[in-house]
């Protein structure tokens, strides 16, 4: 099985690298991370399909949905995961809230942060810039995932959910893992 | 039927049936009410009491009954929660966990926050729960039929959803006095194996 290069040929001649979606699957789950669930966007739809192919994937309807079964499948004894669009964080933000962190239950947010780049559509401009604050306004952690530092930054999110108890974010920008589109 | 007309019996006696009927098996409970009545009338460690979070009980009872298939999983919902969360009915009958109960108290009223009412009276919502895949879904009025009846479903594969219609009478029950992280490490060590 493939793993992370955290360093790399293509990054030295100016390519950008790109992690293909089976291989941060396989890693998350080489980690320990064996529940998925979540709601769909296209930055994660590479990963989502890869999910599928294992098998691993249980599709929610809504994000605070989704933060509820992988609630339920922590207290079952696993390791869950929530992939979403940020604008799924506003839907889900009470259930993070007053589930997650106040009955101290982690969780690994994988979550793409839609609007980063100002191009994007309309609807996720507010989201986009006000995304990081709004986390550390709800004392949620959140680390940015980038090609070199990968598998630091998923060992990172794990640790720290899992030590504080707490659900923890991990955002995933436009091209850093494969979508389902070039 | 209004639950006005006083034919129907309390949340809290519904509760307390149910809890009768039950043993080990996880228990997910809505936030408001139906949480601190079954803490008052049995406080049990399988007992997910929630505060907060309205609408995604039936939702965290579906992720324990996922990783749990071999465990019958049981949650306590109300109508306003119900309606809240309604997406959830879609998923569990898409994904129909045999090992998954379902039971709503129906008082058409949200309680906790002084009776509004919700809009339970004209979309019934064991109609929903039908049309959304739940293969044994039963509506009922009285104390006999509701032992029948879920006392049927813990035999049957499900999904199944048990709609019980009761009054707006609410039991002097106070709050839960276990903090919530405690609620989910003792929920976790009674329901681990």
């Amino acid at each position: 099985m493939r793993r992370f290069q955290p360093v790399s040929v293509e990054q030295v001649c100016g390519t950008p690298l790109v992690i293909d979606s089976d291989v941060f699957v396989q890693s998350m789950q080489d980690m320990g991370v064996n529940f998925f669930t979540g709601v769909p966007d296209s930055i994660l739809g590479g990963i989502i399909a890869e999910l599928m192919i294992r098998r691993l994937y249980v599709p929610a309807v809504r994000e605070d949905e989704a933060v509820g079964i992988a609630a339920g499948a922590y207290m079952a004894g696993r390791v869950p995961a929530v992939l979403m669009q940020n604008s799924g964080l506003g839907t889900c933000l009470n259930t993070l809230i007053s589930l997650n962190l106040i009955y101290r239950q982690p969780c690994l947010l994988l979550v793409s942060w839609r609007g980063q780049d100002r191009n994007d559509a309309p609807e996720h401009r507010v989201m986009g810039e006000a995304m990081l604050q709004l986390l550390d306004t709800v004392r949620i952690p959140h680390r940015t995932l980038t090609e070199k530092t990968a598998v630091e930054d998923v060992r990172w999110v794990i640790d720290t959910s899992t030590k504080m108890h707490i659900p923890v974010v991990l955002l995933l920008a436009k091209g850093v893992v494969r979508g389902l589109h070039p | 039927m209004r639950p006005e007309e006083g034919t129907l019996i309390s949340r809290a006696q519904a509760i307390a049936t149910l809890l009768e009927l039950l043993t080990d098996q996880p228990v997910v409970i809505c936030n408001g009410f139906p949480s601190r009545e079954a803490h008052k009338i049995a406080d049990r460690p399988t007992h997910f009491y929630m505060v907060g979070s309205m609408g995604n009980a039936a939702a965290i009872a579906l992720g324990v009954a996922l990783v749990k298939p071999n465990r019958q999983v049981v949650t306590f919902d109300g109508d306003g929660n119900v309606l809240m969360g309604m997406g959830t009915l879609a998923t569990v009958g898409a994904l129909r966990p045999k090992n998954f109960i379902h039971v709503v108290f129906d008082n058409e009223v949200y309680g906790t926050t002084g009776n509004q009412p919700t809009i339970s009276n004209v979309v019934p919502l064991d109609k929903v729960a039908k049309s959304a895949g739940y293969l044994n879904v039963e509506r009922v009025l009285d104390r006999d039929d509701l032992v029948y009846e879920f006392k049927d479903m813990l035999k049957k594969d499900g999904p199944s959803f048990l709609l019980i219609k009761v009054n707006e009478f609410v039991e002097d029950a106070g709050r839960v006095v276990h903090e919530p992280p405690v609620i989910t490490r003792r929920f976790m060590k009674a329901i681990e194996g």
